[in-house]
């Protein structure tokens, strides 16, 4: 499984990110591998419609958790459309900090409807 | 010829000299007024009569799931977020959508159809004998305006003294606005919000090539630093409004100062013939 925590910066150390589509980094958790890869999120500076654009580019990679604060409207949409489960963190703690969070079972999970 | 009034910052008073200049000018001549500020039309609170409204599509994605195999190149093409092809379907928001037609160009398997939807309308009326009112409406939440402004210009084409009231701004519906004017009125006001605007606005008439005049509105009497702007820029003052509580107050029931208020039938007749005097 592959769960995706939005970020301010990369890294499993990087304070985690309330905004979905707009957080600065998107970082990956392969939970079979232990695996961790951030990637800086291109579409940050985009004018607007970023909530499908950011759910198609997280399918693409095979994401099937979302980790983050708040999900737009389009974007819940799309999360929805797409099978995928999505948790709050609303602490102010790290990646790390969110992640387990989210394996103890402490994360609320985001209504898509 | 074709006069178009733009401002930059909103609330200068395009709306009540375009109001007031298209009713002077009817006293004489047939003319046109284009309510181009699609977003919020107001020109028909001047000029209360019956409308005749014709719909405004614009073409968004339909997807043929027949022969869609879910690639995702649509929505990788997409800038809008319009199409999200997410495991395996596609979704589409067509509010998002710029009807550049893109999609159904990158589709390899043809699965994507263009189809019409509405956006907003235009709405004609003739409010006075010599003025026929063309209102572009945007529909709330959608954002072609460019859209619904070409249509509410393409009324308006063929005649021969044709006015645009533009929105506030210089983003594209000020722009397609402006596009194919012979003349730019721009109203600002004393203020330095109005000042700071009246620079960009007079830099896209410039950029455009569209030759530009100004009127001074709310007047306070201390306009040197806009005085000496137009003069730097070669931007003739055509009239200065005063800022006064009767002309608020005729404005405020939805009044024309041209038609309400003596001594501003002449001073409105003297702007148009200004403007007149530029010619195509």
């Amino acid at each position: 499984m592959i769960i995706c925590i939005t970020a301010r910066a990369g890294g499993m150390d990087a304070q985690a990110e309330q905004r979905f589509a707009r957080a600065p980094y998107f970082t990956f958790v392969n939970t079979e591998t232990g695996a961790s890869e951030s990637i800086e999120n291109p579409l940050i500076d985009a004018s607007g419609g970023v909530g499908p654009r950011a759910v198609q580019m997280l399918s693409d990679r095979g994401v099937t958790v979302v980790i983050t604060g708040h999900v737009g409207g389009n974007a819940a949409r799309a999360l929805a459309a797409g099978g995928f489960k999505a948790f709050a963190y609303p602490g102010s703690g790290s990646v790390a900090d969110a992640l387990a969070a989210y394996n103890a079972g402490n994360l609320q999970p985001i209504s898509l409807a | 010829m074709k006069i178009a009034i733009a401002s930059g910052k909103g609330g200068t008073g395009k709306s009540t000299v375009a109001a007031n200049l298209a009713w002077v000018l009817a006293r004489s001549r047939d003319i046109v007024l284009v309510d181009c500020d699609v977003e919020e039309p107001n020109l028909h609170l001047y000029f209360p009569a019956e409308e005749t409204d014709v719909p405004v599509t614009a073409l968004v994605p339909e997807i043929d799931f027949e022969r869609c195999n879910f690639c995702g190149e649509c929505g990788k093409f997409c800038r809008f977020g319009a199409l999200a092809v997410v495991k395996d379907t596609v979704l589409t928001f067509p509010y998002l959508c710029h009807s550049c037609g893109g999609c159904a160009l990158v589709c390899p398997r043809g699965a994507i159809k263009e189809v019409p939807r509405t956006i907003g309308k235009v709405s004609c009326s003739r409010p006075l004998p010599r003025l026929v009112l063309i209102t572009g409406v945007l529909n709330e939440g959608e954002v072609l305006a460019p859209s619904v402004i070409k249509a509410a210009k393409m009324f308006a084409e063929g005649h021969p003294l044709i006015m645009y009231d533009a929105s506030p701004g210089i983003a594209c519906p000020v722009i397609d606005t402006l596009e194919g004017s012979d003349y730019c009125l721009l109203v600002t006001e004393s203020t330095p919000f109005g000042l700071h605007d009246l620079r960009l606005a007079a830099g896209v008439a410039e950029e455009l090539g569209i030759p530009a005049g100004v009127v001074i509105n709310r007047s306070d009497g201390k306009d040197e630093e806009t005085v000496a702007f137009c003069r730097e820029h070669d931007l003739p003052i055509l009239a200065t409004i005063p800022f006064s509580r009767e002309i608020a107050s005729i404005q405020n029931r939805g009044g024309l100062i041209a038609r309400d208020l003596p001594g501003w039938e002449e001073r409105f007749a003297a702007l148009s013939d200004a403007i007149l005097e530029v010619g195509p």
